[in-house]
């Protein structure tokens, strides 16, 4: 008994202690509380028209906890309260998954439907199956042959491989010689697309290093390993936001002079393109894909509005340097951008 | 240094033993070193490191070497209380997302609390340590296969990790904590760099170096030790003789949750946003380490040096493989052939160690 008491005093010392150690060490810079003042101006989100309530659902290939979708999802939500729409999101990597999701939705009769085609061929059957039923059917980020195909009304997205060829042109004008290509998820045709468009225009030497994106030490070490190996090598594509500010440290450790670039945005490489540690990004604007596909949708309900005349409709790329950076900011850190 | 002899109670015990017993009083140096569980992994290690040096020019400068060291530090951290764990009978399958959780926690509470970087530190060790604990403790009270257990903590982590995330910043990153007061001297704890001469160490591989060390210590000179043999070995045998079994499994547990703290604050004070769906499937790594490393996967057998030479192997493997400028469409296939060949050779010099022995 007095163990079980003792235990019972340890445990509640051990509280004490952490709860008295975050009341008296409190930071005075960053953190809430600089977020909070930040925020201060924030709008708050009413619907601008009386339609009736429309319910979406949007179904992507995306894996769990992928910045990239978060975006496309603060978009499409915001899209909704605009236009008085109820919004449900599903996601699945494993193309099999993904198609059950959509056929789930479908049972549900949704209004409307808006899907990426990462594994086109998995998803034909079940896209036919809501154009039957009845369901208009968007598809957003990739997917843009077979969309027409496939009998969706329009398709929302970023080429990629004109987004590397995007980069490409940006290495020339950098003058750069000898590039590297991270990809960092082996065998997704979209990673290919872009270091293949980018090899396309560069007119210097295009190299591809493929990392482990799930372990970030070793996205650093393998980036590392490779500039040491080839100190000719100008400058660093990396194919996710996340994997850049790890390249410039890659690049440091391995003393490195190379440039570092980027596809997408967060608030990361928003300062550190501020502050000149990255050359420049490519942006295809996530916050689009969602708020579109769900924008054109409601055209589609409201007013038979169809968007780019079969051809896709594109939200890429954006070119984005030192000088557009400042203003970008505010907007990743909300996760906008 | 108190010597308790185990070696009757498992299979396979520490042989490094008491100098009591007249039928070890004849062994040589050279037959002792037979019979450590590392010497297959470190003629494989020799094998991969001479095979990088002769196929990839750069592999040998001094840069490059703190490059591949620093690569196998950040999974020998986390191999060496998986290796004593799987000394100790058990598996831990939430190893790899327990590092990006006591990250997260880390984060997350000092940003939400606009508190000093050190006490969300604090807090993540305590819950990280209580996710140790957990572990062990269902284990030990239910008895179910560790496999199963923490199979279930591993997508209760996962789960944890992306939901708290999203719940807490609204987005699947952590916000930037650089900022704010004591990130600077956490780095310098966690993620430092020192230069000397021309080569550049990384701080993970004097963690590294220093929990190999506590951890050979534990297990060869200490009673703790020996009950980590003992419960790997046969459980209910130690069990008998008064080993205390729960106990020990959850120190254990506990030991790996420790080294997940330590290997999250890296994470956190390197790249300082984390990404919350990080982590998984590097709990292999580990476990691959500790085996090509001579830790039976049954239990009993094993050492922390062994579980270091695993990790310097697959770090050389990684990164040799980067230096050489192969094919990179065809690198996971290097990477896992050259896994098996070093763990064959291990094997295979092992085998040869005790035949001779």
């Amino acid at each position: 008994m007095a163990r079980v008491r003792r235990r019972g005093r340890v445990v509640s010392a051990v509280l004490a202690a952490a709860l008295g150690a975050s009341l008296a060490g409190c930071s005075s810079t960053g953190g809430l509380r600089a977020e909070q003042e930040r925020a201060a101006k924030a709008a708050g989100g009413k619907a601008a028209v009386n339609t009736p309530r429309w319910t979406f659902a949007m179904v992507t290939h995306s894996g769990d906890g992928d910045t990239f979708w978060d975006i496309v999802q603060n978009g499409a939500q915001q899209a909704a309260v605009k236009d008085n729409i109820k919004f449900v999101y599903g996601h699945d990597k494993e193309a099999q998954r993904q198609s059950q999701l959509v056929q789930s939705y479908i049972d549900q009769k949704v209004d409307g439907l808006i899907v990426s085609l990462a594994k086109p061929n998995a998803m034909k059957d079940v896209v036919a199956k809501a154009e039957k039923a009845g369901i208009p059917v968007i598809t957003v980020n990739s997917g843009a042959e077979e969309s027409k195909a496939f009998g969706a009304l329009s398709h929302i997205g970023q080429d990629e491989t004109v987004a590397g060829e995007a980069v490409g042109e940006e290495l020339n004008k950098r003058g750069r010689k000898k590039a590297l290509c991270i990809l960092h998820e082996q065998g997704n045709v979209g990673h290919e697309q872009r270091c293949d468009g980018a090899e396309k225009t560069f007119k210097g030497d295009l190299q591809k290093l493929y990392v482990e994106g799930t372990n970030m030490p070793d996205v650093q070490s393998s980036i590392e390993s490779k500039l040491q190996s080839d100190s000719s090598i100008d400058a660093v594509v990396t194919l996710g936001a996340p994997f850049a500010p790890t390249a410039v440290k890659a690049k440091e450790q391995a003393g490195s002079k190379a440039e570092i670039d980027t596809f997408d945005l967060n608030a990361q490489v928003a300062t550190g393109l501020k502050d000149g540690t990255l050359g420049f990004a490519v942006d295809q604007q996530p916050y689009l894909q969602g708020y579109e596909a769900v924008d054109l949708l409601w055209l589609y309900k409201y007013n038979s509005d169809v968007l780019g005349g079969g051809k896709p409709v594109l939200t890429g790329p954006q070119v984005i340097t030192k000088k557009d950076a400042a203003a970008l900011e505010d907007y990743t850190k909300r996760g906008t951008r | 240094m108190s010597h308790t002899d185990a070696a009757p109670l498992g299979p396979a015990g520490p042989p490094v033993k008491s100098n009591g017993d007249e039928r070890l009083l004849h062994r040589s140096l050279g037959r002792r070193l037979m019979g450590r569980p590392e010497l297959g992994s470190v003629v494989g290690a020799a094998a991969v490191f001479v095979f990088f040096s002769i196929v990839a020019e750069p592999f040998l400068r001094a840069s490059s070497l703190s490059t591949v060291l620093y690569a196998s530090s950040t999974i020998g951290i986390m191999a060496v209380p998986v290796a004593l764990l799987m000394i100790g009978g058990e598996f831990d399958l939430s190893a790899g997302v327990m590092v990006v959780s006591s990250a997260l926690i880390s984060s997350m509470f000092s940003y939400q609390m606009t508190a000093n970087t050190w006490v969300g530190v604090g807090v993540s060790l305590l819950v990280t340590l209580a996710i140790g604990a957990f572990n062990g403790l269902l284990l030990t009270r239910t008895k179910l296969p560790s496999f199963i257990i923490t199979l279930g903590t591993f997508f209760m982590l996962t789960g944890l990790n992306l939901g708290f995330t999203k719940l807490i910043s609204g987005t699947v990153s952590t916000k930037t904590i650089a900022d704010m007061e004591g990130f600077e001297s956490a780095r310098t704890l966690f993620a430092s760099h020192l230069t000397l001469g021309s080569v550049d160490i990384q701080v993970t591989i004097l963690w590294w170096i220093v929990l190999v060390a506590v951890a050979t210590w534990i297990l060869l000179r200490t009673r703790v030790g020996n009950w980590i043999f003992a419960v790997g070995g046969n459980a209910d045998a130690a069990r008998a003789v008064g080993v205390p079994v729960a106990k020990t499994k959850i120190g254990l547990y506990m030991g790996v949750a420790f080294a997940a703290w330590v290997s999250g604050q890296h994470l956190l004070f390197s790249y300082d946003a984390i990404q919350s769906g990080d982590g998984v499937g590097n709990e292999f790594l580990y476990i691959i380490a500790a085996a090509v490393g001579g830790c039976l996967m049954t239990g009993g057998f094993g050492s922390a040096i062994g579980a270091a030479v695993g990790a310097f192997i697959f770090g050389m493997a990684s990164k040799g493989i980067v230096y050489a400028q192969w094919n990179p469409d065809w690198y996971k296939f290097f990477l896992g052939a050259m896994l098996l060949l070093a763990t064959l050779l291990n094997a295979w010099v092992r085998k040869r160690a005790e035949e001779k022995a």
